[in-house]
């Protein structure tokens, strides 16, 4: 009971940002859980009641607030759509971590978090380790984006199509990649997060390529860890404080102009939530702070920064249809929806085609998928749907958790469709 | 003890939320009132179960509230006690019909308005009502409410579109009213009798409403005044001249310097007033309405007139008019959303008494609305968590309803009476009003089950 005071004590701190909730209910008509479950519970207005109430002792059960908080993509739809300027993301995000000071991490969550994405050397070592049985365990499908079924681990990650592992990560192919800046070019620092370095090292190849050719310079520390956002969206702050302090000490010493990503998600933790946690970090605030000026999305740097001139050279016969699916981060918390536009009709090999509701949640939600599998795959169902009907043949992203959760949907269904990165399709109109 | 086993039988168990954490989260409404927690939430996905639902309501003598989407402004889905069941209708949410040839369309209750409405347009057809919150309430909640919106002034409101009601008694027996003709005089009018009833009367199960072939052109403009008066004025010119806008819409002073300050989109900060202009209809007699319309500003004192040129100009202008609710609601904690309405003549009395309630009672209070109709949305910034503030906010409401109907108006156009504005319809009306309300409600709801508190409570 007294926990529960504490609990309740340290949530009506959000008061003032929940009293803003006017319960208008507009977050209804974009959440996508709500659109699959219509169940007000999980849509923001309901979580942020109960969340009221949790704080003011009207409701006695943290665990099953906390069970429909975590019914969530933290995609920002409701945030963005809010007309009364609530900010639910903070809200979600800071309540996650009261109730699991409260209530404990999951201990599955807890062993990810603090043994291998705070400690890059373990993390890098269990993936080599197990990348020759890759082959015993995964069936790999002949269609869908690399990615493969995986009959024997089907007691834990259900009928998952995952992808399939690169021979080598970025940090084993390059060690601590550093090319020189051409002169009067910027110099970046590319953060390449968990999946640019050991999954779609194809995303990264293609940036690295980007910067080559336009004469920027760019440094890849070999060492980095997670950007840390998988730990604070389930409430470990302690952990997303570990992978910061161990990232800020590698970059700080390092002088650039930009630090780029072509993950939203790691902008977006880079740019906003490094700078807020280390606030409260005397030692890494400073830096935080400032690393999280320079931090901008590969599709905001070539088109905003290098202003690269992106008309097509006309050609006659373009031989398949692309269409791109708009990121949750990118487009609701960066709010970048036109340059990775402009970058995908760049290549001139395909004609460009929008699918409905591009705007749309792909329904991963980093770990949400993990835990929330079906609605998680519901969501994905009506994202693939929609890019079947545009016709496409590619379907362009700006965030490697979408691509996986979107080849995973499209290899389901058995569908003949590509997913590719912004920067993969815009790299191969360069020479 | 409650039958829960019972419901989960006529919906499946998925479909009764039982637990005190889902509960909860039916308790409210878009209505600045305290939430009360139902005994039960249930959610029938066919109109069959939706029936027996409220049979065994019936049977066991549960209060029940019916609820669409929670978005009304006046308290009519908060439940009556902790006993209420809530029935949401969300999940009865298919188009059953869009007949091109006869102009009407089949829904059953749940059906978002901003949906049907673009499944109607891709079909090449109209469904006007077009309440602010169309995004996400349910065309049962807006007959219901008899919803407005800001096309009230030319094309009418919920009422105006519907044709034929089933609707479900208290005991869960199928009443039928209204055809899917034009004309029908098949007994009582019993659709008008639900239109604004407020779940006090019935559930309603499908609708019948009408469709009308779209405008094929429109003209949007925006006028500013330094006088409250002169905008009246032009609206008065502009209604003599015979002209009816598809929206004729009102912001005052604060208004447009909160919107100014949220968007920056360079509107007058001295104005006034700012009118908000469309006509729509055939292109040439667009033309000759908008010239119309343009000619009355100017002769009513306009200091500044605006009129799109494109598309984007247009949309520009309606960006504005979005933009007025979430730049008050912005501003502090809590927005109260009035909805007092008066004749039109009376808008810059109404105005006035407006300006001298928020300076009497030192409220924060900004105001826009519907001009062409009287209608406006008197929107009182406070902060519900001070309890001396909000006390002079529920005074200054008083004040305001009283004000508002020595004018000759109405405690509300369009958000309803529920809970929330309960008290002042008698004074509108007469004794006899409320009596003869409660002896509908008590002849066709014997047991007093359907939202019993609300409007005319029994
Ligand atoms: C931001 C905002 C803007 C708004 N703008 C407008 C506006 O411009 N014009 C306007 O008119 N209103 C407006 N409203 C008020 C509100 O949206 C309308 O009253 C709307 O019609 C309510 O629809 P709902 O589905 O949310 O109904 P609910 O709020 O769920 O229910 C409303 C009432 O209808 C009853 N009801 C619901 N379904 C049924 C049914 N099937 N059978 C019988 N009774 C039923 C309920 O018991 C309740 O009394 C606005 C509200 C908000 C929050
Ligand atoms: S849109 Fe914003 S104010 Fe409205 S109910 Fe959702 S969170 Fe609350
Ligand atoms: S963040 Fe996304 S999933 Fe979560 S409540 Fe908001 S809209 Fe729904």
């Amino acid at each position: 009971m007294d926990n529960l005071r504490q609990l309740a004590a340290e949530l009506s701190k959000l008061d003032d940002k929940l009293v803003k909730c006017m319960r208008c209910g507009t977050c209804q008509s974009v959440c996508p859980i709500f659109a699959e479950t219509v169940k007000e519970s999980d849509v923001a207005r309901g979580k942020l009641a109960l969340l009221s109430n949790l704080a003011s002792e009207i409701i006695d059960d943290p665990q099953a607030v906390r069970e429909r908080l975590d019914r969530c993509l933290l995609c920002g739809s409701c945030q963005d759509a809010c007309p009364s300027g609530v900010k639910t993301l903070d809200i979600f995000m800071k309540a996650r971590e009261i109730s699991a000071r409260y209530l404990g991490l999951n201990p599955v969550k807890k062993l990810i978090f603090r043994a291998m994405l705070c400690n890059p050397r373990a993390f890098n070592f269990a993936l080599r380790a197990a990348r020759p049985f890759q082959k015993l365990f995964m069936r790999a499908q002949q269609n869908a984006p690399r990615t493969a079924k995986v009959p024997l681990a089907k007691f834990a990650i259900g009928d998952r199509r995952l992808p399939v592992m690169p021979e080598a990560s970025i940090h084993e192919k390059y060690g601590d990649l550093d090319v020189p800046a051409k002169p009067g070019k910027p110099k970046v620092l590319f953060f390449p997060g968990c999946m640019g370095d050991k999954v779609y090292t194809n995303v990264t190849e293609a940036c690295i390529k980007i910067f080559k050719h336009f004469g920027v310079g760019v440094r890849i520390p070999g060492n980095l860890a997670c950007c840390g956002i998988p730990a604070l969206a389930s409430g470990d702050a302690e952990g997303f404080k570990t992978m910061l302090a161990h990232d800020v000490d590698i970059i700080k010493k390092i002088d650039f102009d930009y630090i780029v990503t072509a993950c939203s998600s790691c902008t977006e933790t880079i740019g906003e939530l490094w700078p807020k946690y280390a606030s409260e970090m005397p030692e890494y605030s400073a830096a935080a702070k400032d690393i999280g000026k320079k931090a901008i999305d590969i599709n905001a740097f070539i088109v905003d920064v290098l202003k690269v001139d992106t008309l097509p050279k006309e050609k006659l016969q373009k031989t398949s249809k692309i269409t791109y699916h708009d990121s949750c981060h990118l487009l609701k918390s960066l709010g970048i929806s036109s340059q990775p536009r402009k970058l995908v009709k760049a290549n001139s090999d395909y004609e460009f085609v929008e699918m409905d509701e591009a705007d749309k949640c792909c329904g991963c939600g980093g770990s949400f998928t993990l835990t929330h599998y079906d609605i998680s795959r519901k969501i994905g169902q009506r994202k693939r749907d929609n890019i079947v009907k545009s016709g496409a043949k590619t379907v362009a992203c700006g965030c490697p958790a979408c691509m996986m959760q979107i080849s995973n949907l499209l290899a389901l269904n058995g569908d003949d469709v590509k997913v590719r990165h912004v920067a993969e399709i815009f790299a191969e109109t360069l020479e | 003890m409650l039958p829960t086993k019972d419901f989960e039988k006529i919906v499946g168990r998925g479909n009764v939320l039982a637990s005190v954490a889902d509960r909860q989260t039916y308790a409210y409404d878009s209505a600045v009132l305290d939430p009360v927690t139902p005994a039960l939430v249930v959610c029938p996905e066919t109109s069959g179960q939706l029936g027996g639902v409220i049979a065994l309501c019936y049977k066991h003598g549960l209060p029940m509230t019916v609820r669409g989407s929670g978005t009304n402004l006046s308290g009519g889905t908060v439940p009556d006690s902790t006993d209420s069941v809530v029935i949401s209708t969300q999940k009865l949410n298919r188009i059953l019909e869009i007949n091109e040839a006869d102009l009407y369309a089949v829904v059953e209750p749940g059906v978002v308005t901003a949906k049907f409405a673009g499944a109607v347009s891709q079909k090449n057809l109209f469904y006007p009502p077009d309440p602010g919150s169309q995004a996400v309430s349910t065309i049962g909640g807006n007959i219901a409410e008899n919803a407005g919106g800001l096309r009230g002034l030319k094309y009418g409101v919920t009422k105006d579109y519907v044709m034929g009601l089933e609707f479900f008694d208290s005991k869960g027996d199928i009443v039928k009213s209204g055809s899917r003709t034009v004309k029908c005089v098949t007994g009582y009018n019993l659709s008008g009798l639900m239109v604004a009833s407020e779940g006090t009367l019935g559930v309603i199960s499908k609708a019948i409403l009408k469709l009308i072939p779209p405008p094929k052109a429109s003209k949007a403009m925006t006028a500013v005044f330094d006088d409250v008066q002169k905008a009246a004025d032009a609206v008065a010119g502009i209604i003599a001249a015979h002209i009816l806008p598809c929206t004729l819409e009102f912001m005052d002073n604060v208004t447009i310097n909160m919107v100014e300050d949220d968007v920056k989109i360079g509107l007058p900060r001295d104005a006034q007033a700012m009118l908000l202009i469309e006509v729509d209809g055939h292109p040439a007699q667009v033309e000759d309405d908008a010239a119309t319309v343009e000619a009355q500003l100017k002769k009513n004192g306009a200091s500044g007139i605006f009129v799109a040129r494109d598309a984007e100009e247009k949309n520009k202008i309606w960006e504005a008019r979005r933009k007025a609710l979430p730049a008050l609601a912005r501003r502090r904690p809590t927005i109260v959303l009035e909805d007092a309405t008066v004749p039109r003549s009376k808008i810059p009395a109404m105005i006035g008494a407006i300006n001298e309630i928020a300076a009497k009672y030192e409220l924060l209070v900004g105001t826009f609305g519907h001009a062409g109709d009287g209608n406006l949305h008197p929107s009182i910034l406070c902060d519900r968590r001070d309890k001396e503030e909000f006390s002079r906010v529920e005074n200054a409401i008083d004040e305001l309803f009283r004000r508002t109907i020595e004018m000759g108006g109405t405690l509300s156009g369009e958000h309803g009476i529920g809970t929330a504005k309960a008290k002042w319809l008698e004074l509108e009306t007469s004794k006899a009003t409320t009596e003869y309300s409660r002896l509908v409600r008590r002849a066709v709801d014997p047991k007093g089950l359907f939202n019993p508190s609300k409007m005319a409570a029994i």
